[in-house]
């Protein structure tokens, strides 16, 4: 059968043991382990992890958020209507003139945040200028580093209470901004933020003055001070151009930072928390919408009108739009990044 | 002859960015420096086309008790004093009332003469004495403008009524200024966050590189899996799960569940493991106990990293604007964000108090960057080396 030398029982016994041990020294680890993991860990469990299951779980059901009395009462106010929200979330009907969608803001919305997030190339462009012109040896370089950064820790509010303030368009009253485009000659200023063709350029002008100095930036610095001197003076020696040296080894060598700084431009801009700021305090989502996010659409169902059922589908549809994103990213995108 | 001539090129090059990167920085300034401007105008001069950076209103003096606005005449209305080839200097008056015919002034500085003296006074062509009125076309007035800076505005902000807090505040009087309240919460709720999430990840980012335990890969990656999670997906349940326990509107609902977030114990697990493990197997021999590894050997080392994430999370919850909005809206419980938000609900249209109100809320945070810029800037660079 088994060992012939060692009896079945002894091997048995001496299996347990071992086993016993083993037990032993797994609960040792264990509990030598939880003093530090514990606070960390239960936090994380009911304030992040668990909240994003309960998200999805919330989208499956029509949910409207009231005052209970008892846990008998939250069971009355959830019902489970299966992919239901999705369906009219998601989905289009055959009517007399051809297809239109169930939730036609549902679409207005999520191409709202597209057009907002055409601002990030714009962004990233300006980002890596400032960075080239930042990583200079020059007197005084520090102070003008800090100035760009400044309107990334500024706070949200204040930086939107100042830009409303700037695009103010009102009768015999100008703001900053079309004042000093009537002064250069423009007798019509647009009503930037009450007109629905400007409130989105404003919002990407404000986008682009606040994200350009910020963290893109200070990556793209990071990467540039990466790249060895020494590439820079063999194409001095072979006679390369400005132009050459910025377009082959500048740029192909930060290829992983502008990889990256793209990838957490997109995610950031899908969700667009800056946005949602900017539009509940400048526009309230208006004119007709037109500054409305997904953001914006999913607060409103679930703080103003309590529906945190279909809330929390659309939220579930913006997690699956950022999660295929960054798996698509990561299988393609890649491949453009050039690793030394 | 390459010497020189590539100097000036160098030189011009250093110019041109001078130039762009001073371009740059102006326009980052516009709207700071258009805040504070405006914060320390007159209410009724917080409003004018063409704007003015300098804030400046309308010169008074104070005649019979009244406040009159001081002008100049032009010199289209004076004539040149006799014998003298350069032009009148303009006439000071102050503007009494106006009238049909232009304005009723009377002279604060006589220094010139009337060309054509207006019907209705009976001032004939002469020196004007200090004291005499006449009646001016108001084509001819130009208003006095002196600079005025009204510092006065930021204590009104702070005193604003719209704001005020009519509830017993931390045992203080019953009406408690709204922003010494904002201020007091965004302290309160900022440094607990900070220190909270800080102190719980730095164990669990012990406990994640140093120990072994059976589980620990796959609750790490846990973690990880929630990192690319829009922050709404979690707040939602969270706030439906407060709104349940009816712990909305508490100081627990603004500081519990923003101290969780995988990204802290995701940052210190990835520097922890950078450092090198020669040190503690030497303390470990010694038979120095996990926490003491932790203590005295973990957290030392890691101060660039704990800094970096100390003002990270410091930055974020300060200016955080969605989850306080979310979970609370009495307003002895707003943070600076959402205060301000509400300040700018009930003063929409009085620019000068919400740029004060919009200044009181920015400055500790500038100050805070100022003094960790360092920090951060490095955190920065550290966060994007992993990605």
């Amino acid at each position: 059968m088994s060992n012939p030398t060692i009896p079945d029982r002894t091997h048995a016994a001496f299996d347990a043991a071992a086993h016993a041990a083993s037990r032993a020294r797994r609960r040792a680890a264990i509990l030598r382990a939880l003093p530090f993991l514990l606070p960390n860990l239960l936090g994380f469990l009911l304030f992040t992890f668990i909240p994003v299951l309960a998200c999805f779980g919330l989208s499956l059901t029509d949910y409207r958020l009231a005052p209970i009395a008892s846990l008998a009462d939250l069971r009355q106010q959830i019902t489970f209507v299966g992919l239901n929200n999705f369906v009219r979330l998601l989905g289009f009907t055959r009517e007399a003139g051809g297809l239109s969608a169930n939730d036609p803001e549902f679409w207005r919305y999520l191409g709202n945040t597209l057009f907002l997030m055409l601002g990030i190339p714009l962004s990233i462009a300006g980002s890596l200028l400032l960075a080239l012109l930042l990583n200079q040896r020059l007197r005084g370089i520090t102070i003008f580093r800090t100035i760009y950064f400044l309107p990334t820790v500024s706070s949200a509010v204040a930086v939107c209470i100042v830009w409303k303030w700037i695009f103010h368009q009102q009768p015999n009253e100008i703001g900053l901004l079309n004042s000093a485009l009537m002064t250069l000659g423009l007798a019509h200023p647009p009503d930037w933020l009450g007109t629905m063709q400007w409130a989105k350029p404003a919002f990407i002008i404000m986008v682009l003055w606040l994200g350009i100095g910020g963290y893109n930036c200070v990556l793209y610095l990071a990467g540039l001070q990466g790249i060895p001197q020494e590439l820079y003076e063999a194409a001095d020696l072979d006679g390369a151009g400005s132009w050459t040296r910025l377009r082959h080894i500048t740029w192909p060598l930060l290829s992983p930072t502008t990889f990256f700084v793209t990838t957490m431009s997109i995610i950031a801009g899908l969700q667009g928390s800056f946005l949602f700021t900017a539009a509940f305090l400048m526009t309230a989502g208006g004119p007709a919408g037109s500054t409305t996010t997904l953001m914006l659409y999913i607060y409103n169902y679930a703080i103003a009108w309590h529906q945190l059922g279909y809330a929390s589908a659309v939220a579930a549809v913006l997690f699956l739009l950022v999660f295929t994103f960054t798996l698509i990213n990561w299988k393609y995108g890649q491949r453009l990044v050039h690793y030394t | 002859m390459t010497g020189p001539s590539q100097t000036t090129r160098r030189r011009l090059l250093n110019l041109a960015s001078y130039v762009l990167l001073s371009a740059v920085g102006l326009t980052m300034l516009v709207p700071f420096a258009w805040m504070i401007s405006t914060s320390l105008k007159a209410p009724a001069y917080a409003v004018e086309f063409p704007p003015r950076w300098i804030p400046s209103e309308p010169a008074t003096v104070t005649i019979d008790g009244l406040e009159c606005k001081v002008a100049t005449v032009g010199a289209t209305f004076l004539s040149r004093p006799v014998g003298e080839a350069s032009p009148p200097r303009p006439l000071r008056v102050a503007i009494l009332r106006y009238s049909p015919e232009g304005a009723l002034v009377r002279v604060l500085e006589p220094t010139a003469r009337v060309a054509r003296p207006p019907a209705a006074t009976a001032v004939a062509p002469g020196d004007l004495a200090a004291g005499e009125e006449l009646t001016v076309p108001e084509a001819d007035l130009t208003l006095v403008r002196e600079t005025k800076v009204h510092w006065e505005n930021y204590a009104e902000a702070w005193r604003a009524q719209g704001v005020r807090v009519r509830e017993a505040f931390f045992g203080l009087a019953h009406q408690v200024d709204g922003f010494l309240v904002f201020y007091t919460n965004s302290i309160l709720v900022t440094i607990c966050i900070t220190l909270g999430t800080v102190f719980t990840s730095s164990l669990a980012a012990f406990a994640f590189a140093r120990l072994r335990f059976p589980g620990r890969d796959a609750i790490f990656l846990g973690y990880l899996a929630t990192l690319m999670v829009p922050a709404i997906v979690i707040m939602l349940p969270v706030y439906a799960l407060l709104s349940n326990l009816r712990l909305t509107n508490t100081y627990a609902a603004l500081i519990l569940p923003p101290m969780f977030s995988a990204y802290g114990t995701f940052l210190l697990r990835q520097f922890f493991l950078t450092i090198p493990t020669e040190l503690e197997d030497a303390a470990v021999i010694d038979g120095a106990s996990p926490f003491q590894v932790y203590r005295h050997i973990i957290l030392p080392l890691s101060k660039p990293a704990l800094a970096t994430l100390t003002t990270f999370v410091f930055l974020h919850s300060w200016n955080d604007f969605l989850w306080p909005l979310m979970v609370v809206d009495r307003l002895a419980l707003k943070t600076l964000p959402i205060g301000l938000a509400h300040f700018q609900d009930s003063y929409t249209t009085d620019y000068q108090l919400l740029m004060a109100a919009s200044v009181i809320v920015m400055i500790p945070v500038l100050i805070v960057f100022l003094i960790g810029q360092r920090y951060f800037v490095r955190g920065i660079a550290l966060s994007g080396m992993k990605g």
